[in-house]
């Protein structure tokens, strides 16, 4: 099940990416975000990659979720913890998977209560389709079609793999 | 009363009879001008207009309340005796002491007669005014005891509030004894008591309610029965709540002190744990006690020494029962489940049903100056229930304006299926 | 025996066990006080932000409805539901409608027509909020901000929340209560917290007549003497004495009472030497503490007014939650029902 992923070639793919888009916009000192669970391991991994040196943010968006009125809150919210100041910085903001663009909406609007960022470049390990906003990632590891059952999730920190899953039959 | 005309006759047939002692199977009961007209081999079913198949059922003299709130005189939103008493005859009732807690108070001759005026058009049940001992109930001056008598109260009380102290209550039992009269009092002592409106025990720890401690009640007692033997006045210990409480009776009925008692059901069937979600209904005063309290008290009725089981029937509209517990009124509208939470405790095995029976008939009666034996010639006052049968408590099953009843939510056992007052019929299913 | 549930959860707890109304520590969880501490803990990163706000309750209106006046707590929970971004009504109906004798279910009805989705209740008698949320429109949460003697669960937790920053946790603490626990909602709170949350021990110290009967039942030790009490503490918390106790013969004097079981220098030497020491204010300087304890290395108060935000904010927005989940059951339940 979870041969499909080369996990290695999509954590270069974004390496590449990233470079490269970083280059084309001339950041050399860029401010590196995970959202949490997954974004944060690869946070951690590509930050290490990329070599950038400044500890990286971990971002919780529970309170910034637009479904709160739906499902409530997260009980197990966690703080987000930025060890940076955002104010003027370009962000790097990474997140394991991009569907319909809520968690990114979302991430951006609690970054912003932070400060106004100079630039946000946003790269996601898989991308599935499917947006419901108009929020596009920068980089992308894999883009991936799924069946109507299908769901995929990574698992980590050690070590890190994605799993595909098969919900709603049995 | 309606139903059965007065010149009819009616025969009771099978179940069980309960003949104030205990139950044995019913001989067939014939109803004829308002009495017991025979019983057992002289009854023959061609004798009567109408029969009654009781076959399952228990047939018990009716039930005697001593203590009864029919909220009239009143302005009638909390009920009045048309209701109240068709309530009690409900709950298998057929005399109940109304307490002179009224608007006005009953303390004088003029508000017994209008009482006995209102209940005798439009009661179902017979109504004993208690007169009031003390005017207004103020617990400071005496009332017109003379008075109240010759109207024909041969009980007097101070509704649930006590005498101001000793020394009057000293003298309104020195007085009602000139004239034989009997005194209840529901024993509290007020500066003891204080604010309080629960039992200062687990549950008013743990929720912060202001307590009422068992002692606000034991003092009241010890007092009391000092003064009675004493005076000599013959006086009734009225909704004791406390175990303290039912050793001091015992102890002074065994010196020979003229003195009875009694209990209201529910401090028979629930504890201080009742409030513990805040449910006001069960905001009654004397407050619910502790599980040790609930015990004794049953092991006083089954003994004897606590000698009637009470409604302490106080209905309410529910603006009174619809605030924080603590600014609520007290009482339960509780006379229609008196039998069924009884019944609730046999089937427990905690209490007798022959002792349950008695505390509801020859114990009371005996107090309030009532015969209360289905004997040939008696007055028919009798009720007849299906003991192993449920209903529910419900709003609409209801019949009193009260309906904060203490069951509401699961069914009960025991369901009444007729009321006889001088046999004409008060409740019929 | 009793006639209804007397657990207080069937009316807090949505079906699935989240708060929906906030009125008691009774039967809560040490799960989910736990979770309330942990989303306090996120909150208090929220307020070291530039922007201290998050949208959670945009659009929600919350209702201080304070019965009893309390400027301290009603402006922290005002804080609190500003920095969730409701909108939010001052009503302090000590000085409006019940003094013109309008019945508390009367003033309900009114509040409900305005639309609002919480209410934060401050009331003198024990239970009101128990009341309030038994009778409003379902969906509207229920926040107790302090009733009568009965519970003050927002101040238990945001203590709570304190001794955790400050001890890591609370196995093995030896706590102290000092004072007035019969006539303190905060100390049954606490007491309650405490015992949930696994410390070693609680134990209360006061003269006889500042305490509740059978207190021990509620879990706890009771010591009269304060400099024996002190012995191995991490934690005392000291209650504040309101002036009338010195009517009705509860105590002699002030003075009396700060000679025993006001909390001095020398006291607190008795205690463990990292034993923090709390009061949930205001404070009676000279009366319970010292200046120099109250202002001296070993005091959290002021980091307890900081945490307070913090837990109201995780209550309120635990507490919509909750009724926000459960308004989606409700309307998922009746379309199922419509189409079946």
């Amino acid at each position: 099940m979870t041969a499909l992923f080369d996990i290695d070639q999509l954590l270069n793919e974004m390496e590449t990416g990233l470079r490269r888009v970083l280059e084309q916009r001339g950041v050399t000192d860029p401010a590196l975000i995970g959202i949490r669970t997954g974004g944060v391991w690869l946070a951690d991994v590509l930050g290490k990659r990329l070599g950038i040196e400044q500890p990286f943010g971990e971002l919780d968006i529970s309170f910034y979720r637009d479904d709160f009125s739906r499902i409530g809150l997260n009980p197990k919210v966690k703080p987000s913890s930025l060890p940076f100041d955002t104010e003027g910085r370009d962000i790097l903001l990474i997140d394991d998977v991009i569907m319909s663009g809520r968690t990114i909406r979302a991430a951006m609007n609690e970054i912003f209560d932070y400060g106004r960022p100079a630039s946000i470049t946003l790269a996601t390990l898989v991308d599935l389709g499917a947006r419901e906003l108009p929020v596009q990632p920068d980089v992308v590891g894999q883009v991936l079609e799924l069946g109507a059952h299908q769901r995929v999730k990574l698992r980590g920190p050690e070590p890190l793999r994605i799993e595909l899953q098969e919900s709603g039959q049995q | 009363m309606s139903g059965v005309n007065s010149n009819s006759r009616l025969v009771i047939t099978g179940g069980t009879l309960f003949d104030g002692e205990k139950e044995r199977d019913n001989p067939g009961l014939l109803i004829a001008d308002g009495k017991v007209a025979g019983l057992g081999a002289r009854v023959r079913e061609s004798h009567a207009a109408q029969t009654f198949d009781a076959t399952g059922c228990v047939i018990s003299a009716g039930f005697i309340d001593l203590c009864c709130n029919l909220r009239e005189p009143g302005n009638g939103q909390k009920g009045n005796i048309a209701s109240e008493t068709r309530a009690a005859a409900h709950g298998g009732f057929t005399t109940v002491c109304a307490s002179p807690e009224t608007s006005p108070i009953n303390d004088s001759g003029a508000v017994t007669h209008l009482i006995q005026e209102r209940a005798a058009s439009s009661g179902a049940v017979r109504v004993v005014p208690v007169g009031a001992v003390t005017r207004g109930l103020k617990g400071e001056l005496l009332s017109d005891m003379a008075g109240l008598k010759s109207a024909g109260c041969r009980l007097l009380g101070n509704g649930s509030r006590s005498v101001g102290n000793a020394r009057i209550l000293r003298r309104c039992m020195a007085y009602a004894e000139t004239f034989g009269l009997t005194l209840m009092f529901s024993p509290e002592n007020q500066a003891l008591a204080a604010d309080g409106y629960a039992h200062d025990g687990q549950v008013t720890t743990r929720l912060g309610l202001l307590g009422i401690p068992e002692v606000a009640e034991t003092a009241a007692v010890a007092e009391m029965l000092l003064l009675a033997e004493e005076t000599g006045v013959r006086l009734h210990l009225s909704q004791l709540s406390c175990a303290r409480s039912v050793d001091m009776l015992a102890e002074a009925r065994q010196r020979g002190i003229p003195v009875t008692a009694d209990v209201a059901m529910h401090q028979l069937a629930f504890t201080e744990e009742s409030l513990a979600s805040f449910d006001s209904r069960f905001h009654v005063r004397p407050p619910l006690r502790s599980e040790v309290d609930r015990q004794a008290l049953i092991k006083g009725v089954e003994s004897g020494v606590i000698d009637a089981i009470v409604s302490q029937h106080l209905p309410h509209d529910t603006a009174a029962k619809q605030a924080p517990l603590p600014a609520t009124e007290p009482g339960l509208s509780s006379i229609e489940s008196v039998l069924s939470l009884g019944l609730e405790l046999v089937e427990r095995g905690e209490l007798s049903r022959s002792r349950l029976l008695q505390a509801l008939t020859t114990g009371p009666g005996a107090i309030a100056g009532q015969s209360a034996r289905l004997d040939e010639g008696a007055e028919a006052d009798l009720c007849v229930f299906d003991p192993a049968q449920h209903w529910q408590p419900s709003v609409s099953a209801l019949v009193s304006v009260g309906k904060h009843a203490p069951v509401l939510d699961r069914s009960l056992p025991g369901r009444m299926r007729l009321t006889l007052v001088a046999g004409q019929v008060a409740w019929r299913e | 025996m009793t006639a209804t549930d007397p657990s207080p959860n069937h009316l807090q707890l949505t079906r699935d066990g989240q708060l929906r109304h906030f009125l008691t520590l009774d039967g809560l969880s040490r799960e989910l006080l736990t979770d309330i501490l942990d989303t306090a803990d996120s909150f208090i990163e929220v307020g070291t932000r530039s922007i201290k706000k998050v949208p959670l309750l945009r659009g929600r209106t919350v209702v201080n409805l304070f019965f009893e006046p309390s400027t301290r707590t009603r402006s922290t929970f005002e804080l609190a539901a500003k920095r969730l971004s409701a909108d939010v009504l001052n009503l302090d109906i000590s000085t409006s409608a019940t003094s013109k004798g309008e019945s508390l279910s009367d003033t309900l009805l009114n509040l409900e027509a305005m639309a609002s989705d919480m209410f934060v209740v401050r009331h003198s008698q024990s239970g009101a909020p128990h009341f309030i949320a038994s009778s409003v429109t379902p969906g509207v949460a229920i926040i107790n901000a302090g009733d009568g003697r009965h519970s003050h669960p927002t101040q238990a937790m945001l203590d709570m929340l304190t001794i955790r920053q400050n001890k890591g946790g609370f196995e093995g603490l030896k706590v102290a209560i000092v004072g007035d626990v019969l006539h303190s909602r905060v100390a049954r709170s606490q007491i309650r917290a405490l015992n949930e949350l696994g410390v070693d021990e609680v134990r209360i110290i006061a003269p006889g007549t500042l305490l509740p009967r059978d207190v021990e039942d509620l879990g706890c030790t009771v010591e009269y003497d304060m400099k024996r009490g002190m012995k191995d503490l991490d934690v005392v918390i000291m209650l504040r004495l309101q002036n009338e106790r010195m009517e009705g013969a509860l105590l002699p004097s002030e003075r009396e009472f700060f000679r025993l079981y006001g909390l001095t220098e020398d006291k607190l030497a008795l205690a463990k030497p990292d034993c923090i020491v709390m009061h949930p204010g205001p404070i009676n300087r000279g009366v319970e503490i010292e200046s120099s304890v109250a202002d001296g290395p070993q005091s959290v108060i002021l980091s307890q007014v900081t945490n307070g935000i913090a837990i109201r904010m995780a209550v309120m927005s635990m507490a919509m939650g909750g009724q926000m989940a459960e308004r989606q059951y409700r309307q998922t339940h009746t379309n199922q029902e419509a189409r079946a």
